[in-house]
């Protein structure tokens, strides 16, 4: 038997638990970021298709969860720094190669514009709403005058936002869970269908719940699609890739992936989203609720397996 | 110019002096390291082969921890030195996830520390202190462009391998066996 023993002189318990640096602030955010750019992009998809009537929902209540969710996902990235102080350099440069450079000033358009965006249903809402001030009004009537530009930015804005969850964790060459493509679009389904399912939570109108548990029941098969071709890739992939691949066959994720995030957070809640398309009668915080749970402990399984993974050397 | 360092695993006998120069002459944190020692036996007992590896940043030529990074903090500086503008570093981690060899850790000051190579004693022409402090003249430092450096020299007639070269990164920390 051959054997190999490998003995670091780096048994420093001040670095080695520091290595593994990201925990909920970043898992938090990834779900948070989601989730507001899946609200953000079906609030302005509706907008830009002329269904603002039939989407009330979609387009004015549940937007008022976006800004907050960004607010509170700002706030836990800012807690994960640990230089804090210095938080505004990233606001002096743009790098190009970086993820985490785009992403924040994605986040730094996209959190005033969401607010916009409420602020401009605010009288719709809220019939007795007062700006108070003049320019207020004026800019409102501005918003109002150019919504579809402005649902068109939002777009592509969400987009981005929601892509960037998966990017920012795929261009870490040195962790190969994280370096692969497939978590871009992954990532962008996930956060898109959490969305959705805050959307439904909030919706009272019964057609309005129909057209958008149709859209995630869409959603919903092509994440287990982009899930089973992630595992494919790893399965086919080096040595670093199938032992990132053991983590989830056996390994210590084994549970929280395939119960918690696959079966309870997206077979589940699809089933009873069928079910209820079909006439029976599902309490509609049920498949949300799960929804939800399960994009959150995707997330929390993504960062902390990601950051065991690496070369072996 | 290109500075790089090549360790004699078959004279190093893992004293972990390079160590404690390296935390004196750069007032490193105590419970904290920027270079470290490796111990690697492999065969069947009783034959068994032991190595030891000198380890620290590799400052790589494509180096995954300044593309990633997101304010320019970590940058490459004359000589492909690898290094961390404090005052520019948010400590997002960033850096600390793309490195496959761990080489950085998070200063208890807040901003991402690491190796530099001595960078303050080299632009005086001198070596690196790990380099200097070594009982056995196991580590070489130097212009790889210069073949009259001590690490071109080293490098000429031996065998050498680097740390995890399918990382992409281009490592130039080169181990001699």
């Amino acid at each position: 038997m051959k054997e190999e023993l490998i003995v670091s002189g780096k048994h420093l318990p001040k670095i080695y638990p520091d290595l593994h640096l990201w925990h909920w602030e970043i898992s938090l955010y990834l779900f948070l970021g989601g989730l507001a750019g899946g609200i953000i992009f079906f609030a302005a998809y509706f907008v830009i298709m002329g269904k603002e009537k039939a989407m009330p929902t979609a387009v004015k209540w549940a937007s008022i969860v976006a800004p907050l969710a960004l607010v509170i996902g700002l706030g836990s990235l800012f807690i994960d720094l640990n230089h804090k102080l210095y938080f505004w350099r990233l606001y002096t440069t743009i790098r190009f190669q970086s993820p985490m450079s785009w992403g924040a000033w994605t986040l730094l358009l996209i959190t005033p514009l969401s607010i916009v965006w409420v602020a401009s249903y605010m009288k719709e809402m809220f019939p007795s709403w007062d700006w108070k001030f003049k320019f207020l009004n004026k800019f409102e009537a501005f918003v109002i005058k150019f919504r579809k530009p402005f649902a068109w930015i939002m777009l592509i804005l969400s987009l981005i936002l929601a892509v960037y969850t998966g990017i920012l964790l795929s261009a870490f060459n040195a962790r190969p869970l994280w370096n692969v493509s497939i978590l871009g679009p992954l990532f962008l389904v996930s956060g898109y269908s959490t969305g959705l399912a805050t959307i439904m939570w909030i919706s009272q109108n019964e057609s309005e719940r129909k057209v958008l548990s149709r859209i995630d029941l869409i959603l919903i098969a092509v994440e287990l699609f982009l899930i089973i071709h992630l595992f494919m890739g790893f399965m086919a992939g080096t040595q670093v890739k199938q032992e990132a691949f053991n983590l989830f066959l056996g390994g210590p994720f084994t549970v929280s992936f395939w119960v918690f995030v696959v079966l309870i957070g997206l077979i589940f809640p699809a089933v009873l989203e069928i079910f209820e398309l079909r006439g029976y009668h599902v309490p509609k915080w049920v498949p949300s609720l799960l929804l939800l749970f399960g994009g959150l402990v995707f997330r929390f399984v993504m960062v902390e397996a990601g950051q065991i993974t690496r070369y072996l050397y | 110019m290109r500075y790089a360092m090549a360790i004699d695993t078959n004279k190093c006998v893992g004293c972990a002096d390079c160590v404690v120069a390296c935390q004196t002459e750069n007032l490193v944190p105590h419970g904290y390291c920027r270079d470290w020692i490796v111990e690697k036996v492999d065969g069947t007992y009783p034959n068994l082969d032991m190595i030891f590896q000198s380890e620290r940043c590799n400052h790589c030529d494509n180096a995954p921890c300044v593309r990633c990074c997101p304010t320019g903090s970590s940058h490459i500086a004359e000589g492909g030195i690898v290094l961390v503008t404090h005052d520019e570093c948010i400590g997002c981690g960033a850096c600390i996830e793309s490195c496959p060899y761990d080489a950085r850790y998070v200063h208890p000051d807040g901003y991402v520390d690491k190796c530099t190579f001595c960078i303050h004693r080299v632009d005086k022409g001198e070596n690196p202190a790990c380099v200097d402090v070594c009982p056995t003249y196991c580590l070489h430092f130097g212009d790889l462009d210069d073949p009259n450096s001590d690490v071109s020299k080293a490098l000429k007639d031996r065998n050498w391998y680097v740390l995890a070269p399918e990382a992409g990164t281009d490592p130039q920390l080169y181990f001699l066996r």
